[in-house]
C-alpha cells in the first residue's frame, strides 16, 4: 500500500513511560535525528525525582517532550501534538499534555487490568469516553518487539526492553527521521555487545517497517529543515554547553579550570561532564559537602586557577557564607547555580526561577555580587564565559543563573570559532624584586584589585573574611574606613553596567505600548508569545536581561519609554520586585510556578489582556 | 601588609625574621599561641622554602589570627573552613607548601566535616590544632574538646557533652600522620613541626595549648616546668614507651589492653615498644591510654604511613588522559558528536 505524505511545519511529539522503559533515551535519539535532518527544535525532559518509582504507577512516569519544525522554534511546545503512551501510568499522567484532536499511540500490551490499576484507572479509559476526540493509536508494541527479536538470542525479559526502540522506529517512520543515525548511535552504543545490539536495531526496525506497512496509519509526516545561517551545527544541552563553556573561557584565557560541586540536582550534570576533560587540564574535585566545594574553589582562585562551584538552590543556601568570603577577598570565582523548584527540597528535578533574590541578596552584610543569567540551552556556552570575564576581570564571584529547564533541554547550536571566542587575560600581578611595596587593595581604573598569586616573589600578603584597610589591606575597624570598603565593593560591582553591552529592544513597529521584559529561560515562551500577539495584528515590545546585577546602564530608558511593563518570570514576581523598586515602574508580574516552563499560549494570552486593559 | 619578605636567592640564609610580619600579635598576654608562634616562626627556615611558596590558611577563634603574624602568603578564612580553602590551594599547586592553623572549636565543631575529609584525602597540607578545651574568642563556652562536667558561661551547671579524642579522630579518619606536642615545650614542639613537615600527605599536629584566661592551668599536669615531663608519654618510634625518668612504662596488660604501669611491676617482655608505622590498633590504643591531660598522657607521633596523596593522584589523571587524548583541543570538543553543516 502506498501512504501519503502531509507536510507538516511543525510538531510537537511527547514520549512518556515507565522510569524504567528509557524514554529519555528515546527522545535524545529521537531528537538528534531531528537535529542532524535540520529541522529547528527545542526538548523538554519531564522526569520525576525518584531514580525508579513503583512501575506502572503515576509517579514513576518519565516524559521527554521535543517540538520540531521547519522554521524557527523557540520553546518545547505548549501542548504536543502525538503522545506515545507505554503504559497506563503515562497515559493517565500526560493525556492533559496532549492538544485536543491530537494522536495518541497506545502500546496495547501494557493495558492489562494489573496496569490499569496501578495507574489508579476504575476502568479502561480506552473504552470509557476518556480519549474521546483524539486519534488513537494501539500498537502491540510488546509483543511486536518479542517478535522482532527472536532469535537473536537473548531472553524474553531482555528483548521487553527493547522496546523503546520499537517507538522510536515508529515515530521515526511517522515523521520521515533519517535511521542511519540511530542505528549508528545504537552499533556505538551496544557494539560490544552483539545480541543487544542486535535485538536493538532489530525492534527499531520492525516499528518503522510497522508504520510503513500496517494499515493503520494511512500516512506519514514530512517537517523540512529550517532555515539557518550557515556554519556547522550540533544540537546541545544546556548542562553540556555550560560546561563547555568553562571549559573554553578557562582555556582561552590560559587559566586551569577547578571545579568543586558536591552532588546535587540538577547540577551534577555539570560535574559529570567538566569530570570528562581532565586532557584540558580541568580538575574537578567532587567535595565533602557544599560549603566545601565553594572554600575548595575559592582556595583555587587564590591559588592562581579559575575557581568554579556548581550547585542548586540548596546548595546556594550553604554556600552563602563562603560567597561572602569572595566578595571581601576579591577573588575571581564563578558559581553556577542551576535553579529548582523550592523552597527546601521542593522538587528537585522540576524548573523554578526562584534563586533571583537569593543571588542579588542572600549574603549577610553588604555583599554585592555580578548576577549573569543564560536564556537557551545554546546560550548556557556563552553566558558562562561572560560569568568569566566578569569574574577575572573585576576580581569578584559571579552568580551564573541557569535552571532545570535549561539544563535539561536542548536545541540546535551553531558551534562556534575557536578564534572567535573571547580570551580574558587573567593579569596576574608580576613579581616585585625590587622590595618595592605590594598594596593588595590598590585598584586599577575598574576599581579591581591585584590578583597576586602564591609562589610570586615580592608579593606576599595576608587576606580574610575580616574588614580590610583600603590599599593595604590589614585588619581594619576603623568607621571611616569600612564605609570607604562598603561603597567600593559596590561601586565595583555597579561599575560593570558600563561594561556589558545596552539592553536591546525587539519592537519592529516602534509603536508598542507594551514592552515584556524578561530573564533567564522565559526567552523561548516570550518569543513565541510575542510573535503570535504580533501575527495577531497587535504591538508589542520585548527586551531580556542577560545581566541581571548590575543591570545594563539604558535600562531605566528603556522602561520610561513604556508605559506597561509585564515581566512574566517562574517565581512570584522576584525581577518585578527589583525593577519596581529601583525604577518606580508599575511593572506586573505574571508568575508560574508549577515546576514547569511558562507556555507560549499562556504568556499570549496575558500580553492579549495587558494590552487591552 | 607585609614588606618583611626579603627575596633571597639562597634559601639557606633565610631566617626567622623572614617569616615574622610588621603586624602587632593581638593575643592575651601570656596565651600559649605566642609559643607557637614563635616556635613555627623559629622552624621554618629550616625547611629551605622561601615565604612566597608557602600558605597559611586558618579558620576563625584565637588561632585564626596566626595567619597575620607569619609572613607569608595567607587567607584567614571563615569559622570552620580552614581545610576546605587549603584543599584548593594545595590541589591546585602541588608546588606550595600549605599549612593550616585551627582550633578545636574551629576544626572539631564547625568545621569538623571538612577535617576529617581532609585526612581521608590525604591532601598535602600540615594540620596545626591547637586545642585549649575552650572557645577563647567568644569569650569562655566549653569547646568540643572540654571535659565532661565543664563548668563555662554556658554551661553553668556544667558540661553534659562527651568530648572528642582528637588523636583518635584523626586516626579513625585514617589520617596519614598523627602527632600531638605541647605549646611551651619548644624542643617537642619544633621536633614534631620536623616530621610533620617531611611527611607527604596530611599531617594532623594536635598542639596543647594554654589558654590563660578562659581555661588556666587546664594542661599544668603535663606542662608545668619541671615536673610536667614526668606525665609526659613521650613515643619514639622503635623505643620502648618509659617515661618518668623511665620509672613508669606503658604495658600490655590483661586481654591485649594497654596499661600505665611501674617498670618494676611488670615484665620486661610486656612493655610495648612504639611502632609508627605499624597497625592503627596500637596509635589508637595509646591515643585512649589517658582519660584527658589530667593523667599521663602520650605526646610525639602516634601513627605515620604513606599512601596516595590527593594533589598527586589527580595530577596523575590528568597527565595520563592527556597521553592517552593529546591535550585538549577545544574546536576538536565543540565538534565532537553528530554536527551537521548548514551552506
Amino acid at each position: 500500500m502506498t501512504k501519503t505524505v502531509e507536510e507538516k511545519q511543525r510538531v510537537v511529539v511527547r514520549f512518556a513511560g515507565d522510569s524504567g522503559d528509557g524514554m529519555q533515551l528515546t527522545g535524545d535519539r529521537f531528537t538528534s535525528a531531528t537535529a542532524v535532518l535540520g529541522n529547528d527544535l527545542a526538548t523538554l525532559p519531564d522526569f520525576p525525582a525518584e531514580i525508579r518509582a513503583p512501575a506502572g504507577t503515576v509517579h514513576g512516569v518519565s516524559a521527554f517532550q521535543i517540538q520540531f519544525a521547519a522554521t524557527d522554534v523557540t520553546t518545547p511546545g505548549d501542548r504536543a501534538d502525538v503522545l506515545i503512551a507505554m503504559n497506563p501510568a503515562a497515559l493517565k499522567a500526560d493525556l492533559h499534555t496532549v492538544e485536543g484532536g491530537g494522536t495518541i499511540i497506545l502500546n496495547e500490551d501494557a493495558f492489562t487490568p494489573r496496569n490499569l490499576e496501578k495507574a489508579g484507572y476504575a476502568q479502561d479509559p480506552r473504552h470509557d469516553g476518556t480519549l474521546d476526540g483524539y486519534q488513537v493509536y494501539e500498537v502491540p508494541m510488546t509483543s511486536l518487539t518479542i517478535l522482532a527479536t527472536e532469535g537473536v538470542g537473548i531472553g524474553k525479559k531482555e528483548a521487553e526492553r527493547a522496546k523503546n526502540m520499537f517507538a522510536l522506529g515508529l515515530l521515526s517512520w511517522m515523521y520521515g527521521r533519517p535511521t542511519d543515525v540511530t542505528l549508528q548511535w545504537l552499533e556505538g552504543k551496544f557494539g560490544g555487545r552483539h545480541e543487544i545490539l542486535d535485538a536493538n536495531v532489530a525492534a527499531f526496525k520492525a516499528g518503522y517497517n510497522f508504520g510503513e506497512t500496517t494499515e493503520l496509519f494511512a500516512h506519514s509526516y514530512k517537517v523540512e529543515a529550517a532555515p539557518a545561517e550557515p556554519g556547522t551545527y550540533r544540537n546541545i544541552a544546556g548542562a553540556t554547553a555550560l560546561a563547555w563553556g568553562l571549559v573554553a573561557a578557562a582555556d582561552r584565557s590560559g587559566l586551569p579550570l577547578f571545579y568543586a560541586s558536591y552532588p546535587i540536582t540538577p547540577a551534577s550534570e555539570l560535574l559529570h561532564e567538566l569530570a570528562r576533560h581532565k586532557s584540558f587540564g580541568v580538575r574537578t574535585l567532587q567535595a565533602e559537602d557544599e560549603i566545601a566545594a565553594a572554600g575548595i574553589a575559592l582556595g583555587a582562585a587564590f591559588a592562581g586557577h579559575l575557581g568554579v562551584t556548581g550547585t542548586s538552590g540548596p546548595g546556594m543556601d550553604l554556600k552563602a557564607e563562603m560567597l561572602g568570603l569572595a566578595v571581601i577577598m576579591e577573588l575571581p570565582m564563578v558559581v553556577v547555580d542551576v535553579q529548582r523548584a523550592g523552597p527546601s527540597t521542593g522538587m528537585p528535578t522540576k524548573t523554578e526561577q526562584g534563586d533571583l533574590l537569593l543571588s542579588m541578596f542572600g549574603r549577610h552584610g553588604e555583599s554585592p555580587m555580578p548576577i549573569v543569567a543564560a536564556a537557551t540551552p545554546g546560550d548556557c556556552f556563552d553566558a558562562a564565559i561572560e560569568a568569566v570575564r566578569l569574574a577575572v576581570t573585576y576580581r569578584t564571584p559571579v552568580i551564573l543563573l541557569s535552571d532545570t529547564f535549561l539544563s535539561n533541554s536542548s536545541e540546535p547550536w551553531r558551534v562556534p570559532e575557536v578564534d572567535s571566542l573571547p580570551a580574558v587575560d587573567p593579569r596576574f600581578e608580576r613579581a616585585r624584586e625590587d622590595g618595592g611595596r605590594f598594596l593588595p587593595y590598590e585598584r586599577d581604573e575598574r576599581l579591581a584589585r591585584p590578583w597576586a598569586v602564591p609562589g610570586t616573589p615580592g608579593l606576599v600578603h595576608r587576606i580574610g573574611g575580616l574588614e580590610r584597610e583600603d590599599l593595604t589591606g590589614n585588619i581594619s575597624y576603623e568607621a571611616d574606613n569600612h564605609e570607604r570598603m562598603t561603597h567600593l565593593r559596590r561601586a565595583k560591582v555597579e561599575g560593570i553596567a558600563r561594561d556589558i553591552p545596552p539592553l536591546e529592544v525587539d519592537d519592529p513597529g516602534g509603536d508598542a505600548e507594551l514592552l515584556v521584559l524578561g530573564w533567564g529561560s522565559t526567552l523561548g515562551t516570550i518569543r513565541a508569545a510575542t510573535r503570535r500577539v504580533r501575527e495577531e495584528g497587535r504591538s508589542v515590545a520585548a527586551a531580556h536581561l542577560r545581566h541581571l546585577h548590575p543591570f545594563p546602564a539604558n535600562i531605566g530608558e528603556v522602561l520610561s519609554r513604556y508605559p506597561k511593563v509585564l515581566i512574566p518570570e517562574m517565581n512570584l514576581g522576584q525581577l518585578a520586585l527589583l525593577i519596581r523598586a529601583r525604577y518606580l515602574v508599575d511593572a506586573r508580574t505574571y508568575s508560574k510556578v508549577q515546576g514547569l516552563p511558562i507556555f507560549a499560549d499562556e504568556l499570549e494570552h496575558e500580553i492579549l489582556r495587558a494590552l487591552d486593559e | 601588609m607585609g614588606g618583611g619578605e626579603g627575596e633571597r636567592g639562597l634559601v639557606d640564609t633565610l631566617s626567622k625574621k623572614d617569616f615574622t610580619t610588621d603586624q602587632e600579635v593581638r593575643w592575651c598576654p601570656g596565651c600559649g599561641d605566642y609559643a607557637i608562634l614563635s616556635a613555627v616562626q623559629g622552624f621554618l627556615p629550616e625547611l629551605g622554602v622561601e615565604p612566597h611558596k608557602t600558605v597559611f590558611v586558618s579558620g576563625i577563634g584565637c588561632s585564626g589570627r596566626f595567619t597575620y603574624y607569619v609572613d607569608t602568603y595567607g587567607v584567614h578564612g571563615i569559622h570552620g573552613r580552614a581545610p576546605a580553602i587549603a584543599t584548593g590551594i594545595a590541589t591546585a599547586r602541588p608546588d606550595l607548601s600549605v599549612w593550616v592553623v585551627t582550633g578545636d572549636g574551629d576544626g572539631l565543631s564547625i568545621g569538623g566535616n571538612h577535617l576529617i575529609h581532609a585526612l581521608r584525602r590525604n591532601v598535602n597540607i600540615k594540620i596545626l590544632m591547637f586545642n585549649n578545651q575552650i572557645y577563647g574568642l567568644t569569650k569562655g563556652q566549653y569547646s568540643p574538646t572540654s571535659e565532661e562536667g565543664k563548668v563555662t558561661k554556658s554551661t553553668p551547671f556544667g558540661s553534659v557533652d562527651h568530648p572528642f579524642n582528637p588523636i583518635a579522630v584523626a586516626l579513625g579518619a585514617e589520617a596519614t600522620f598523627v602527632a600531638r606536642t605541647i605549646d611551651n615545650d619548644r624542643q617537642h614542639l619544633t621536633e614534631v613541626l620536623r616530621q610533620a613537615a617531611a611527611h607527604r600527605g596530611t599531617a594532623f599536629v594536635e598542639i596543647y595549648q594554654n589558654c590563660n584566661v578562659f581555661n588556666d592551668g587546664a594542661f599544668d599536669l603535663l606542662r608545668d616546668k619541671p615536673q610536667g615531663s614526668r606525665s609526659q608519654i613521650r613515643l619514639e618510634h622503635g623505643e620502648p614507651i618509659l617515661f618518668d625518668d623511665d620509672m613508669r612504662c606503658v604495658a600490655v596488660g590483661d586481654n591485649g589492653r594497654l596499661i600505665v604501669a611501674n617498670v618494676d611491676d611488670v615484665s620486661p617482655d610486656s612493655i610495648v615498644v612504639h611502632d609508627v608505622h605499624g597497625r592503627p590498633s596500637l596509635a589508637f590504643a595509646l591515643a585512649h591510654l589517658s582519660h584527658g591531660p589530667t593523667e599521663p598522657t602520650c605526646i610525639g607521633v602516634f601513627r605515620e604511613f604513606g599512601r596516595p596523596v590527593y594533589g598527586d593522584a589527580m595530577e596523575d589523571q590528568m597527565r595520563r588522559a592527556t597521553e592517552r587524548l593529546g591535550k585538549g583541543d577545544l574546536s576538536g570538543l565543540l565538534h565532537s558528536g553528530d554536527t551537521w553543516t548548514v551552506r
